[in-house]
């Protein structure tokens, strides 16, 4: 083949990958839609009567799709039309075929609704192409964006800021509501109470850009000259400001969604210890929680089947306790299964718990399904804990006291005999590590924050039912560990914020929040397996990775996966 | 006479219907250097296996000073003061040289968990000699300077080495050593035969050794056991052993027989 | 005197040679052989159930057994191929009954499956096998590919994220009520041998299962693919250099289990007469744990241990439980179940009938 043969071959290939980047975009497009979730989307505005979040989302699938082909030099703009293209074409035949037929006896969610939402109450013959046309341009400018940098750094800081003013709506109005005077009148101009208004849209972008301008260039140089860990010790500052003040200033609905992050926070870091540090992958956590909510219930509650009625503060601690008894015993038996194996038999320790705690056999101790009512709240002195911004600082107090645990723990003997123990079982206890000791240390002390969190979560809703301790709380767990990085403090809270945080504050979210969290789990194992934020470990890993680059050529380069 | 540190009597084992070993025994005396060696395949590691715990010998007994350990735990017989490295070097890859020796130290920490949360002056002493020592150690297998490294990132006569120090980090009267010179040139080989030396001279232990290159065991060790499809052909000084028709037979046919003859 | 001989003379000491550890092991299997025969002698005494109850428990063990079976052939080989516990696999058996649904319902309602049973089964088996193996392949190809050769619990969390992903998408698109499973008369009627009534769909489900998996077997050990298959199960990377390609077989092995897996989805929900996008989870896990049971890896285990699982599962609770006086027995079945995969993995992880292999990697 000759030289110009082979460019055309390459070419080719270039074609064929951007038609196929956008025909992946296009059956994530589709697969939305056949779920519901770009109805539900559909549902929100962002900018009123202009832009709904379901368009936006088709927009940004298309123009993520022209992106992604944009890599190569030549004809980035023409390959990201064609993702662009590719990217709509299922969602345009999606609407030719409910033209057709009717399919909403078999795909519940194939409504007039999301026909008209597709077509934008045009002739399906015309919207098919319209919709492709919508496709070629969000590819073009997706593409230009890559390929442009001036033109992104212009555009993209107005249009992110407009989409999350419009996302986040609610959020920002409960927290603009108490103020009057000027403050009051600039919300009413830019906001209604269903999303922006078209000039509060155009406002908010011009302001953005404009600042992003001037602010931007001499922020961006200190930024870059700051070194990694300084930057990231900055933003833990500002996240960690945000969710202390954050409650008492915006009230109880963000002060009961942190409360909510608090707790999952308080339980990722008891999971982080077992499946991040110690390598024990624990699918049947749940019933740690379960452990310390029901305890905490049995002895406070005003029930019938309560035990006692002490008071929270007396049940906590015994709670805590129970649990961790709780945490040694499931250890106990499963302490030579390895492996995958283990997380089967964890989770079926789980089931066994469920299903006692739901069956006959249970129901005098435990109430069956009813559950145990009337828990009180905690109080101290005369001053009841009551609103769920005091329950908040109760969650924080608890994750901050959990987080300073694990984080001594992480450099101390047990911790580096965990670590051992993640690597190599064998090895360490050939090393005098006594396998058992550690593993039931980490059950137990992972179980202890659990049992904490479940304690509160008891005295949160004031009652507890089986129904709030099932398998699918243990994969949240493990879905936000994994997300935040595993063995990593810092990603166990932004875990928490980005799985259990943002699917609470987009409430319509809630229903379709597992299925995020399984393509979350495929995505970031596949994609990014140290996480969103790595712990210091896997991070130097990444540098020594570099050094020895630098040190010696042969060696491998990549950091290896285990 | 030398006291004898570790003796196994007929120590037997099977996985299953396969005989890895049947009836071995042998005495290592304290302060000497052993080697045991033998053809692929004739139950080397298996030995070392049955000595650390890692597999419950089928039959016989394993007595390490006064003590019989067959059947103990292997962080009991750790803690009896036997350590080993692996024929695949065996680090914890994904933490860093030093933290690899600060494991290896366990066994000496004092410290408990609490106290690390509360960070007593008790555990932060312990921790502090700790680390001393552990740089001490690094810098005697020559790592000097590369402690932060993730294990895995160092070259590979690093890791050998580095795998040593986390032996000796648990400070073993005996010292077990797999095949310590696999996979390195002439050159290395004899490096970390100086180093093996050094070793002993600098903590004064007893030595087992696998070894598959006859030259190195012949130069080094006080007594050599010979095994053969798992079972012990030979036993004696090098010299003897080299001699023996059994030995030359065995490796007749293999590469090593070429070293066994003339050395 | 030489060491050896002194070690010879001394007495037998054993230090720590009885852990903590073994005695919490013994008193749980104590535990678990004091509930069986206490049980069953409790419930000889007690004598609640008559013979004809028992043979329908017998009965309805053995079809569920069938129906478990057929699931962990998938798990099993897929586990033999790839060394990857396949977690969504249940939720494929999901995707099996809900396309079998809609062929079905409508079919019933038209009165076709009443008239003509045989192509109406057939047709119904056919849509579950296609719509059951195109998914399987389809997370194959993007979730577990990039995965080959990743040690750690990276595959598994992957195939979690999978199991979910498909329940939640069946869930979207078909919603999360509970829907019923057509029952034409002559599915719910019965004949009778020798005094017993049995039902017709026992029968049809454990005789399929059998046809089905007899031809698995056959597939597996006469045919080239199958061969090649088991080649790689024994020694991937020994296979690859003799020139099997491995994406193949593992498609095929793919293939075979999806193709299991609709069949078992079509009699699951024939059996209890329901979908829902949550029904995969509890058979899946359980056929994992038969398959594991039969030692896992093995055909003939995975059919073994999912009989014996179904028997156990349908037999105790009247057995074992109630002969202890506990209230509604039927409730803890999920328990005995669950019980045994645990006592499997934490005892035998090597199957009852596979041969103890010491862990001999050191």
């Amino acid at each position: 083949m000759t030289a110009v043969e082979h460019g055309r071959a390459g070419a080719a290939l270039a074609w064929r990958r951007a038609a196929l980047v956008g025909l992946g975009f296009g059956a994530g497009a589709l697969h939305l839609a056949a779920v519901g979730v770009l109805l539900m989307l559909h549902q929100r505005w962002i900018v009123i009567d202009t832009l709904s979040l379901g368009q936006a989302t088709v927009l940004l699938l298309a123009g993520g799709a022209g992106a992604m082909a944009a890599r190569d030099a030549d004809a980035r703009l023409a390959r990201g039309a064609l993702a662009g293209l590719c990217a709509t074409l299922p969602l345009a035949l999606l609407s030719l075929a409910m033209d057709a037929v009717t399919l909403q006896p078999i795909f519940i969610v194939l409504t007039p609704d999301l026909q008209a939402m597709l077509t934008l109450g045009m002739p399906p013959l015309l919207a098919a192409p319209a919709l492709l046309l919508v496709g070629v341009a969000a590819g073009l400018l997706g593409a230009a964006l890559r390929a442009i940098p001036a033109l992104s750094r212009a555009l993209l800081p107005g249009a992110i800021a407009v989409l999350i003013a419009g996302v986040f709506q609610e959020l920002i109005q409960l927290m603009l509501q108490q103020y009057e005077g000027p403050v009051g009148e600039a919300r009413d101009f830019v906001y209604t109470w269903e999303g922006l208004t078209q000039q509060g849209a155009v406002t908010v972008f011009v302001v953005v850009t404009l600042i992003a301008q001037l602010a931007g260039r001499a922020a961006r140089g200190r930024v870059a000259a700051m070194e990694p860990a300084r930057r990231r010790q900055i933003w833990a500052g500002i996240a960690l400001a945000a969710i202390v003040i954050l409650p008492a200033a915006a009230g109880s609905y963000i002060g009961q969604v942190l409360m909510l992050v608090g707790l999952y926070i308080l339980m990722g870091i008891g999971l982080n210890l077992e499946v991040g540090l110690a390598g024990l992958l624990d699918l049947g956590f749940v019933a740690f929680f379960a452990v310390g909510a029901y305890s905490t219930a049995l002895l406070t509650a005003d029930a019938p089947n309560a035990l006692m009625h002490l008071s929270y503060w007396a049940a906590m601690p015994i709670s805590v306790l129970l649990a961790v008894c709780v945490g040694v015993l499931f250890g106990l038996p499963v302490l030579g299964v390895r492996g995958d194996y283990l997380a089967v038999a964890t989770m079926g320790l789980g089931e066994i718990v469920r299903v006692i705690v739901l069956s006959d056999f249970g129901a005098p101790l435990l109430g069956g399904a009813q559950g145990v009512l009337h828990i009180p709240k905690p109080q101290i002195g005369s001053y009841t804990l009551s609103s769920p911004v005091a329950l908040f600082y109760l969650t924080l107090v608890a994750a901050a006291i959990a987080a300073f645990i694990a984080w001594r723990l992480e450099n101390s003997r047990l911790g580096r005999a965990w670590m051992a123990l993640r690597d190599d079982e064998d090895v360490a206890q050939a090393l005098g590590i006594n396998l058992v000791r550690s593993k039931l240390l980490a059950y137990g002390l992972g179980a202890a924050f659990a049992g904490l969190a479940g304690s509160i979560f008891a005295t949160m809703l004031s009652s507890v039912y089986p129904s709030s301790f099932q398998l699918l709380i243990s994969i949240n767990v493990l879905a936000l560990i994994i997300v935040g990085g595993m063995g990593s403090l810092p990603g166990v809270v932004l875990g928490s914020v980005v799985l259990i945080g943002l699917p609470e504050l987009l409430r319509e979210f809630g229903e379709y929040r597992y299925l995020f969290y399984g393509a979350v789990l495929v995505v970031m194992m596949r994609l990014r397996p140290e996480g969103l934020w790595p712990s210091d470990v896997r991070q130097r890993e990444l540098h020594a990775g570099d050094e020895t680059a630098a040190l010696d050529a042969g060696a491998d380069l990549l950091p290896a996966r285990e | 006479m030398a006291k004898t540190l570790l003796s196994v009597c007929n120590v037997g084992m099977r996985f299953g219907g396969l005989v890895a070993l049947s009836d071995v025994s042998f005495d290592v005396q304290e302060g000497s250097i052993h080697s045991v060696i033998g053809p692929n395949g004739a139950g080397k590691t298996t030995v070392f296996n049955c000595i650390t715990q890692n597999l419950r010998p089928s039959s016989g007994e394993v007595w390490f000073g006064d003590e019989r350990i067959d059947g103990l735990k292997p962080d009991r017989v750790a803690a009896l003061g036997i350590s080993r490295t692996y024929q695949n070097i065996r680090l914890f890859r994904n933490i860093s040289a030093i933290e690899n020796l600060l494991v290896g130290m366990h066994l000496h920490l004092r410290s408990s968990w609490w106290g690390a949360v509360l960070n007593t002056p008790f555990t932060r002493a312990d921790e502090r000699a700790a680390h001393e020592q552990a740089l001490e150690l690094l810098q005697f297998v020559g790592l000097r300077g590369r402690g932060d490294m993730l294990a895995r990132n160092l070259a590979y006569g690093e890791q050998r080495r580095l795998e040593i120090g986390r032996a000796l980090a648990t400070r073993p009267r005996l010292l077990l050593l797999d095949e310590p010179t696999a996979g390195m040139n002439p050159r290395e080989t004899s490096e970390m035969m100086a180093f093996v030396e050094r070793v002993r001279a600098r903590y004064a232990i007893t030595l087992l050794l696998i070894e598959h290159q006859m030259r190195v065991v012949m130069s080094m060790s006080d007594r050599v056991t010979v095994l053969d499809h798992g079972t012990k052909i030979a036993e004696g000084k090098p010299a003897e052993v080299q001699r023996d028709p059994a030995v030359i037979a065995a490796y007749l046919g293999t590469a090593a027989a070429a070293h066994a003859v003339p050395a | 005197m030489s060491g050896a001989q002194l070690a010879r003379s001394q007495p037998r000491i054993s230090v720590g040679r009885v852990s903590p550890v073994d005695i919490v092991l013994w008193s749980l299997r104590i535990l678990v052989l004091f509930v069986v025969f206490a049980g069953t002698i409790g419930a000889i005494v007690k004598d609640r159930y008559t013979a004809a109850q028992w043979f329908d428990f017998v009965m309805f063990g053995l079809t569920i057994g069938a129906i478990y079976a057929q699931i962990a052939l998938g798990y099993t080989m897929v586990y033999g191929v790839l060394r990857l516990i396949n977690f969504a696999h249940g939720d494929i058996v999901m995707c099996g009954a809900f396309a079998g649904y809609f062929v079905a319902s409508p079919l019933d309602r038209s009165g076709f499956l009443t008239d003509h049973p045989v192509i109406g089964m057939a047709a119904i088996l056919a849509v579950a096998v296609a719509t059951s193996t195109g998914i399987a392949l389809l997370t194959e190809r993007i979730a577990y590919r990039p995965f080959r050769r990743v040690a750690g619990s990276g595959p598994l969390i992957a195939a979690i994220g999978v199991s979910f992903f498909l329940e939640q998408t069946f869930r979207g698109m078909f919603g999360s009520s509970v829907k019923s499973y057509p029952a034409p008369a002559w599915q719910r009627s019965t004949f009778e041998v020798w005094g017993f009534n049995v039902p017709r769909i026992d029968v049809l489900v454990i005789g399929l299962a059998i046809v089905f998996m007899a031809g698995l077997y056959l597939i597996v050990q006469r045919t080239k693919m199958g061969t090649a298959m088991r080649a790689v199960a024994e020694d991937a990377e020994a296979a690859a250099l003799m020139g099997i390609d491995v994406n193949k077989v593992v498609v095929f092995t793919f293939v075979l289990g999806g193709a299991m897996a609709g069949i078992a989805g079509v009699f699951y929900a024939f059996v209890y007469k329901q979908v829902y996008f949550f029904m995969g989870f509890t058979p899946g896990i359980k056929a994992f744990g038969a398959a594991v049971l039969g030692g896992i890896g093995s055909i003939p285990g995975a059919m073994i241990g999912g009989v014996f699982l179904g028997l156990v599962e349908s037999v105790g609770p009247s057995l074992f439980l109630d002969g202890l006086g506990i209230p509604a027995p039927y409730q803890l079945r999920d328990l005995i179940a669950f019980t045994l995969l645990i006592m499997v993995l934490i005892f035998r992880p090597n199957g009852i009938f596979g041969e103890r292999m010491a862990k001999q990697r050191a």
